[in-house]
């Protein structure tokens, strides 16, 4: 079973947003609750969809990620992209909080 | 410039009135994202991999000096302080709020600005070259033409549903400067038997995943007749265009498959039945939008201009750049500046907020307050004395736009790719950033000379590789960029669909690549030779053997 998050985007200003084992949103992967099972992905798709329907984030999807030492990131380079900021502008988006 | 009418004004402040309501509707949760969403993008609001991205209309790239400002303006209250102009001749703002949104709308309604049929299936921007109603080679002034057709198209409601978005691009010059052959429908002023002007029409050139070449389904078309032709020719694709297949839905493909002779008959056909009617241009009307693109009170100078001359004898650097970055003006004295938004390593097409204050700032003082926006990416001051050039050079330099490399292996087309846009397989402003780099000596630009570069993020191309003489197209390969190259394509009056050369290259290699195939033109060419002259003559197989030699 590949490991998964659900991510979106913040309804109104657009970040990147990865949905919290609190049910909340952080713009943090490394946040970001891990589905193990298909009832896990299903119970976590469902709580994204109920707050994408108030509406806090839009268009919430599942991105497949690895876990090393404890630390989560996004398979696909795309995610990894999204999650990090434009590597043309490493002023913008989480990897300038990392430095 | 056109300036809005009255009708113009109260469509986009309605426009304006009614997404904020739709906006707070949305934010409420009145409205969900798919009820939402094609309210939006009617809105030019997309949803891109970081965020929100508005992309606001520049009609036919022509600005003003206070349009140029508020784009400044909003860049800096309202984005993150810069702009990225783009191949169809408008701006892309890529951290808007959807929050905000509305008052953004509002403040580019203040200076007749709208991002109205930005997306969606309609007809987009009327693109049209940069030296447009200035070019020492033009026949006429192709941007009241544009401007009849901007206004018979939006909204029109015939055609607000179309299978697929529609792209015309109209050009008053033999010099194809606006890449006529690759839109939907191309128009290129010609001048009848009898010295009367009119147009060749070339219906179903398109790039993306099917990338064609338009044929010409008509010689010469009177002006008048204009409209009746476009309108026939929507007829026809609006009743055969395909719906039912995303990737068949464009013109392009309709023409393919019908075939070029027979969708001349049917526009023929469909067109009797409206020719000689309602929408026949009133010599009036025409004259009427004429007066908008009025040239401005140029002074009687002479063409040859010796203080002008002394400073290009006494400053090798304003030498070349004269030489490269300016082009002949119709009118003797004057000269057409383009603004190089490709300064070694940068981002194609972007400008910050500050450069573009700076540009209107220049553009009032040297050039009657008009800013032209390039496909190429670039900006244009059209009416410069020539003996200003020199003090506008180095106010130019002073703000990174100065850089002489106008068609050069520097002067890149890069879409956002990976960086910004959801939909990209792989990155391509470092491409560009990195191929920049690689020949930043402008001594070797120069030998190297015209060799044109153009990046897509993936297969639909916005950043035009297929028409690059050198494409790169980025590629997935099991989740790695890859980067494959593409030979002799061309977007001038030669146009051309380039040639793959090969199996793709890592992001790594594909630089080395690039040079390989530069060297390798060096080698071959022959007297005076551009790249694409030596390609045409060669083909592509001897940079396939230098590529490839070692594998
Ligand atoms: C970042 C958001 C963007 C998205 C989602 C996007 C999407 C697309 C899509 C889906 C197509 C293919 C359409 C088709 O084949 O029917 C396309 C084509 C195109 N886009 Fe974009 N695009 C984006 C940005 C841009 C930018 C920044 C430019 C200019 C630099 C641009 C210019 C074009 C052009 C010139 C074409 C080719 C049209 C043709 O088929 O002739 N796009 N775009
Ligand atoms: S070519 Fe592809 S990657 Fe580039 S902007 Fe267009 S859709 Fe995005």
């Amino acid at each position: 079973m590949a490991l998964q998050v659900v991510t979106a985007n913040r309804i109104g200003d657009g970040t990147v947003v990865y949905l919290t084992r609190v049910g909340g949103w952080s713009e943090r992967i490394t946040d970001g609750e891990v589905s193990r099972s298909d009832e896990e992905r299903d119970t976590l798709m469902a709580v994204a969809q109920a707050t994408a329907e108030i509406p806090e984030v839009v268009e919430p999807y599942l991105i497949d990620v690895v876990e090393e030492a404890g630390v989560i990131r996004p398979v696909r380079y795309r995610e990894a992209i999204r999650a990090q900021g434009p590597p043309v502008h490493p002023a913008f988006g989480q990897q300038a909080e990392e430095g | 410039m056109y300036r809005y009418d009255e009708y113009d004004q109260t469509l986009v402040d309605e426009r304006v009135r009614q997404f904020r309501g739709q906006v707070a509707r949305r934010l409420a949760g009145e409205l969900t994202e798919d009820e939402f969403k094609p309210l939006r993008l009617m809105n030019g609001l997309y949803l891109q991999l970081h965020a929100y991205m508005l992309r606001v209309a520049i009609p036919y790239g022509l600005l003003s000096a206070v349009q140029m400002r508020k784009l400044a303006h909003i860049a800096r209250r309202y984005d993150r302080g810069y702009g990225h102009f783009t191949t169809r001749q408008n701006i892309q703002y890529n951290w808007p709020k959807l929050e905000d949104t509305p008052d953004i709308l509002a403040e580019l309604a203040s200076v007749e600005m709208h991002a109205i049929q930005t997306s969606g299936n309609s007809f987009r921007n009327t693109t049209t070259d940069q030296y447009a109603g200035v070019a020492a080679d033009e026949i006429e002034d192709p941007r009241v033409y544009c401007e009849i057709i901007r206004q018979w198209s939006t909204l029109h409601p015939e055609f607000s549903f179309l299978p697929r978005k529609f792209k015309i691009a109209v050009t008053g010059a033999p010099n194809d400067r606006a890449a006529v052959r690759l839109h939907d429908i191309g128009l290129i002023m010609r001048r009848g038997d009898a010295g009367e002007t009119g147009f060749e029409v070339i219906v179903g050139g398109g790039q993306g995943r099917t990338p064609f070449v338009g044929p010409t389904i008509r010689e010469f078309l009177p002006k008048k007749h204009l409209l009746s032709y476009l309108e026939a020719i929507m007829r026809v694709y609006n009743q055969l265009g395909r719906r039912d297949n995303l990737f068949k839905a464009r013109i392009k493909i309709l023409v393919h498959e019908v075939g070029a002779e027979k969708i001349t008959e049917m526009v023929e056909e469909e067109w009797r039945h409206i020719k000689d009617g309602a929408l026949d241009l009133p010599k009036e009307e025409v004259e009427r939008i004429r007066a908008h693109f009025a040239p401005p009170p140029y002074e009687t100078l002479a063409a040859a201009q010796p203080a002008f001359e002394e400073k290009k004898r006494a400053d090798g650097a304003f030498a070349t750049w004269a030489d490269t970055n300016v082009a002949a003006h119709k009118v003797p004295g004057y000269a057409i500046v383009n603004l190089s938004l490709k300064p070694v390593g940068g981002i194609p097409g972007d400008a910050t907020a500050d450069q573009m204050d700076a540009v209107a700032d220049l553009a009032e003082h040297y050039s009657f307050g008009e800013i032209r926006v390039t496909h190429e990416q670039n900006l244009v001051l059209g009416d410069v004395r020539r003996t200003d050039l020199h003090a506008l050079w180095r106010k130019l330099r002073d703000i990174g736009m100065a850089t002489p490399n106008l068609g050069l292996i520097s002067d890149i087309i890069a879409c956002p790719g990976l960086d910004y846009c959801g939909l990209a397989n792989a990155r391509s402003i470092p491409v560009a950033q990195r191929i920049s780099n690689r020949f930043a000596d402008l001594k070797r630009q120069h030998d190297i000379g015209e060799l044109k570069i153009k990046i897509s993020g993936c297969i639909n191309a916005c950043g035009h590789h297929h028409v690059g003489h050198i494409g790169i197209l980025g590629l997935d390969r099991k989740g790695e960029e890859y980067y494959q190259i593409t030979l002799g394509g061309s977007a001038d009056q030669d146009a051309a669909i380039g040639k793959i050369v090969g199996p793709a290259f890592s992001s790594e290699a594909v630089v080395d690549a690039v040079e390989t195939v530069v060297n390798t033109y060096v080698e071959l060419r022959q007297n005076g030779e551009r790249f694409v002259d030596t390609y045409r003559r060669v083909g592509k197989e001897p940079f396939k053997e230098r590529l490839y030699a070692a594998a």
